[in-house]
């Protein structure tokens, strides 16, 4: 009788552990083509509207950096508190406070701010993204509640306060009764990036701040004592590295860059509050940050891979009518085939041959005799 | 028998009798290190055998063949003459084979007889199990009570469940792993006492330790392991501890040397002062701590005695900060109020601190050494405006690896690719490096083989005689009389007095560990055993 059994690599190799979102993503490549084939569509035909497509031309570039930057900065966050053992699953959350903290500043005091409008809509939806993200903090911290279901849940209250506000006091008196806000002023909109495309500045900013959180991770002391709460906290209670200044510090980083990813989203593209600001970039940016090791150069890249996931699923609804599920199926295998890469950089799978019967009948028929 | 054949073939042994467990050529090999490598180990009836070998030398991977927990790549068992095979712990049961593991798999919240009843291989009635235990544990001299809970149980009491656990299985063969780490001196006896009962019976037993002078009290024949190969075979009884050790080892050893304090020498002051020291644990499986008053002066080292579980982890605990005292003043470190501070805020007034958890607390697994002399290391200069210095922290770490002589591929080296003996001279090496005032040392050589042992002990003892405060909890009392000036024993978290080593014997400390009730008849047996080994 034959069975499987995984067993422990003495040493996982580092070429591997780079090479598993690779894999990862040559796999679902080739899953998509079966799911194509099964749905009838020509496979070659559908890979090509879904990832060649959308980047044919300069506007489609644009669109891939535009859907790219908040995925990026919201998963910059994320990556530095899972490494330091703190979940924020609620970046979602925090992305709409942010996003309705900037765009209340835009609202209410972007005539009277002037030049001064989008620096403060900025520091505001970080502050905002920081003070969603605190309460978790707070009751993990205070009361050792999970952070992973406080911010989770946190997001749904965000997405119907930003509806509450919209369908009531901040609704555009002249949007023939839609729940959206006014639009915003030209001057409390991000400058783009270039012309013929929608990308905004945003995009430098995240990259601004990958680079700085490759500084933080790797040169500063505060960076180490996050790294070291994440991988033993029983040597960081050891050395003295605080607990609870280690929660608060990812969850507020994570919660700023999030709170600024979200007001980037709306004084970008869309210019004005609406119910709906995002295509769950908070949650897709978790999938980011596992398929970029964490790492910032890895984010970066795993957010142009799933910035390209938007753009294909929106790509073949248009020209091949697949249904829009289509993107959360590519997301969802991602995730899973690089869950399954990571398992096999650490494990690798051992066939053991059971005893053959005869010898187990053996160590049965021999029972233990009385005492010489 | 089927097995009769090859034995009268074979050696001359078997016309004597046929033994009742035989080894021949056992290998087994794990991904990167081989764990045995052909090992030939022969038990006869009624025969005490110890096995004998340092920490890695493949003890328990050649048990956990004989159990059935794992398979052997190569090599024969015989069981009473006749070839087996044993694929899993249940058909080891059946044949008669039982085992006493050092860390005991008992459930706390559940009752003596509950526990028992749930390893059966077979159903018994609880009122008829209950009986059986009472009998058994009667007959052996192994009084517990059926329906007392496990948590309420002293080790040594959990450690009879386990045996009287084995006994009712009626085996043939008792594997016994490292029984005594956890028992009092008293409670040793008692063990011995039990033992060669069952082997008066014809019980065969394999003792496992690397305490020589209990094998040599104890055991009929031994079989010694070095780097998972046979180094000999011995009649412990006719060896000395220096020639088992040299077989253990490979090599003589070197001793450390304590110099004494001279009584004129001026005492130095006094660096760590705990004064009525008294803290309530929430783990509802933990030891309160009571009243404890303790002093270590400079240049002296003091060694607590006493079995894990009566305190230590929340006097350590008490100790290095990481849990907060109730007054400032039950705690002083360097004439300081320590009692409330932090870990860090300890550390920076001059205490350092080795832990008895080295992956995972004193070192962190998946770092690098350099990473990981950071780790305590950030005080001395190692970080600047809040920026690491990396080339400083390189350093220090090549340093302590080579003062230490830690072996490993380099500072660049992950902590967890090093041996527990490496690891911890590198952690001791670390803390020592940070100039203490006062150095607090967990179990210095657990699981440490022979060699690293004598050099950890030689750095503190160095450290002290340049003036530091050390203080040392250790359960190996042989360790404690090698380096320490004065000895205390933490029992149910009551701290006894301090008494200089040479005052004190292991009669004392035996009955200061049980709580300062003297046994005489007890005491008296125990000094005979103890005293002539």
């Amino acid at each position: 009788m034959l069975n499987f059994k995984l067993e422990r690599r003495p040493t996982p190799s580092h070429v591997m552990r780079i090479a598993a979102p690779l894999i990862a993503s040559l796999a679902m490549l080739i899953t998509a083509l079966i799911a194509f084939a099964a749905l009838g569509t020509p496979p070659l035909a559908a890979l090509y509207s879904f990832f060649i497509e959308p980047l044919a031309s300069s506007y489609g570039l644009g669109e891939l950096l535009l859907k790219a930057t908040p995925l990026m900065l919201c998963a910059l966050g994320l990556a530095l508190g899972f490494k330091s053992n703190v979940w924020n699953i609620g970046a979602e959350g925090q992305f709409t406070m942010g996003a309705i903290a900037g765009g209340g500043v835009a609202l209410f005091y972007g005539a009277t701010l002037g030049s001064l409008a989008i620096p403060m809509m900025l520091l505001a939806g970080i502050i905002g993204g920081m003070a969603w993200a605190a309460i978790p903090a707070f009751l993990r911290t205070r009361f050792n509640t999970s952070e992973i279901l406080v911010s989770l849940m946190l997001v749904y209250i965000a997405q119907l306060y930003l509806a509450y506000l919209l369908h009531g006091s901040w609704r555009d008196p002249e949007g023939f009764n839609f729940p959206q806000s006014k639009g915003f002023d030209d001057h409390t909109i991000l400058p783009l990036l270039f012309d013929g495309g929608r990308a905004t500045y945003a995009f430098v900013f995240a990259l601004i701040l990958a680079a700085l959180s490759w500084l933080f991770a790797s040169k500063t002391f505060a960076g180490y004592r996050m790294l070291v709460s994440g991988l033993a906290p029983a040597a960081a209670a050891y050395a003295g590295f605080s607990e609870k200044r280690n929660i608060w510090l990812a969850l507020l980083i994570s919660g700023a860059i999030a709170g600024l990813a979200g007001v980037c989203e709306v004084a970008g593209p869309i210019g004005r509050l609406q119910p709906s600001i995002s295509p769950g970039y908070g949650f897709a940016a978790i999938i980011v940050a596992f398929v970029g090791r964490l790492h910032p150069l890895g984010i970066l890249l795993a957010s142009l891979l799933m910035a390209l996931l938007y753009l294909g699923g929106e790509s073949v609804q248009l020209s091949l009518q697949l249904p829009a599920a289509i993107t959360g199926l590519f997301q969802g295998m991602l995730l899973f085939y690089l869950l399954a890469a990571d398992l096999f950089v650490g494990f690798r799978l051992k066939r053991s041959v059971r005893p053959t019967s005869s010898a187990v009948a053996n160590a049965v028929i021999d029972t233990p005799q009385p005492s010489a | 028998m089927s097995g009769t054949f090859s034995d009268m073939s074979n050696t001359l042994q078997s016309t004597a009798a046929t033994p009742r467990l035989r080894l021949r050529g056992i290998s087994k090999r794990y991904p990167g290190v081989i764990a045995n490598d052909g090992v030939d180990l022969t038990v006869g009836v009624g025969e005490i055998h110890a096995l004998l070998g340092e920490n890695g030398a493949g003890k328990s991977t050649l048990m956990k063949i004989v159990y059935g927990v794992t398979q052997p790549d190569a090599g024969s068992i015989e069981w009473q003459g006749a070839p087996v095979h044993i694929p899993n712990p249940a058909a080891a049961r059946k044949l008669g084979i039982g085992m006493v593991f050092q860390h005991f798999s008992l459930f706390e919240t559940l009752t003596v007889a509950e526990n028992i009843a749930l390893s059966l291989d077979k159903p018994v009635p609880a009122d008829e199990l209950a009986k059986q235990i009472v009998t058994v544990s009667q007959r052996y001299g192994l009084p517990i009570d059926p329906q007392r809970l496990t948590h309420s149980m002293s080790v040594g009491e959990r450690q009879r469940v386990e045996i009287v656990r084995c006994l009712l299985q009626s085996p043939r063969l008792l594997i016994m792993d490292e029984p005594t780490s956890v028992l009092t001196p008293q409670a040793v006896l008692t063990l011995f006492e039990t033992l060669r009962r069952l082997a008066s019976e014809g019980v065969s037993i394999l003792y496992i330790s690397h305490k020589l002078d209990e094998i040599r009290t104890l055991c009929d024949t031994a079989t010694i392991l070095r780097g998972g190969k046979l180094s000999g075979n011995a009649i412990p009884r006719n060896e000395s501890n220096h020639t088992l050790a040299r077989m253990m080892v490979g090599s003589d050893l070197q001793e450390c040397r304590l110099t004494p304090r001279q009584p004129d020498d001026m005492p130095g002051e006094i660096q760590l002062e705990l004064t009525n020291l008294s803290l309530s644990t929430i783990d509802p499986f933990g030891t309160h701590l009571q009243d404890i008053n303790l002093r270590v002066r400079a240049g002296e080292i003091i060694g607590i005695a006493g079995i894990s579980g009566n305190g230590q982890k929340e006097l350590l605990a008490a100790l290095s900060g990481e849990a907060l005292c109730i007054h400032s003043g039950d705690v002083r470190i360097c004439g300081q109020y320590a009692g409330r501070l932090r870990p860090a805020q300890r550390r920076d007034i001059g205490l350092t601190f080795v832990p008895e958890e080295r992956l995972g607390r004193g070192a962190v697994p998946a770092l690098s050494l350099t990473d990981n002399a950071l780790l305590t290391g950030a005080r001395i200069g190692m970080v600047r405006n809040g920026l690491i210095n990396k080339r400083m922290t390189r350093d220090f770490a090549r340093d302590t690896i080579a003062q230490f002589q830690v072996k490993c591929s380099g500072e660049q080296a992950v902590a967890n690719s090093l041996s527990g003996g490496n690891l911890q001279k590198f952690i001791v090496g670390r803390e020592t490096k940070l100039n203490p005032k006062v150095m607090i040392v967990a179990q210095p050589t657990w699981g440490v083989d022979i060699g690293a042992a004598q050099m950890i002990r030689q750095a503190l003892i160095d450290l002290r005689d340049a003036g530091v405060a050390l203080l040392v909890i250790s359960e190996e009392l042989d360790e404690l009389f090698m380096m320490c000036d004065c000895i205390a024993v933490l029992a149910q978290g009551r701290l006894s007095p301090t008494y200089p080593s040479a005052e004190l014997s292991r009669e004392r400390i035996g009955v200061l560990m049980a709580g300062g009730v003297p046994d005489t008849t007890m005491t008296s047996r125990l000094a005979e055993a103890m005293m002539h080994a």
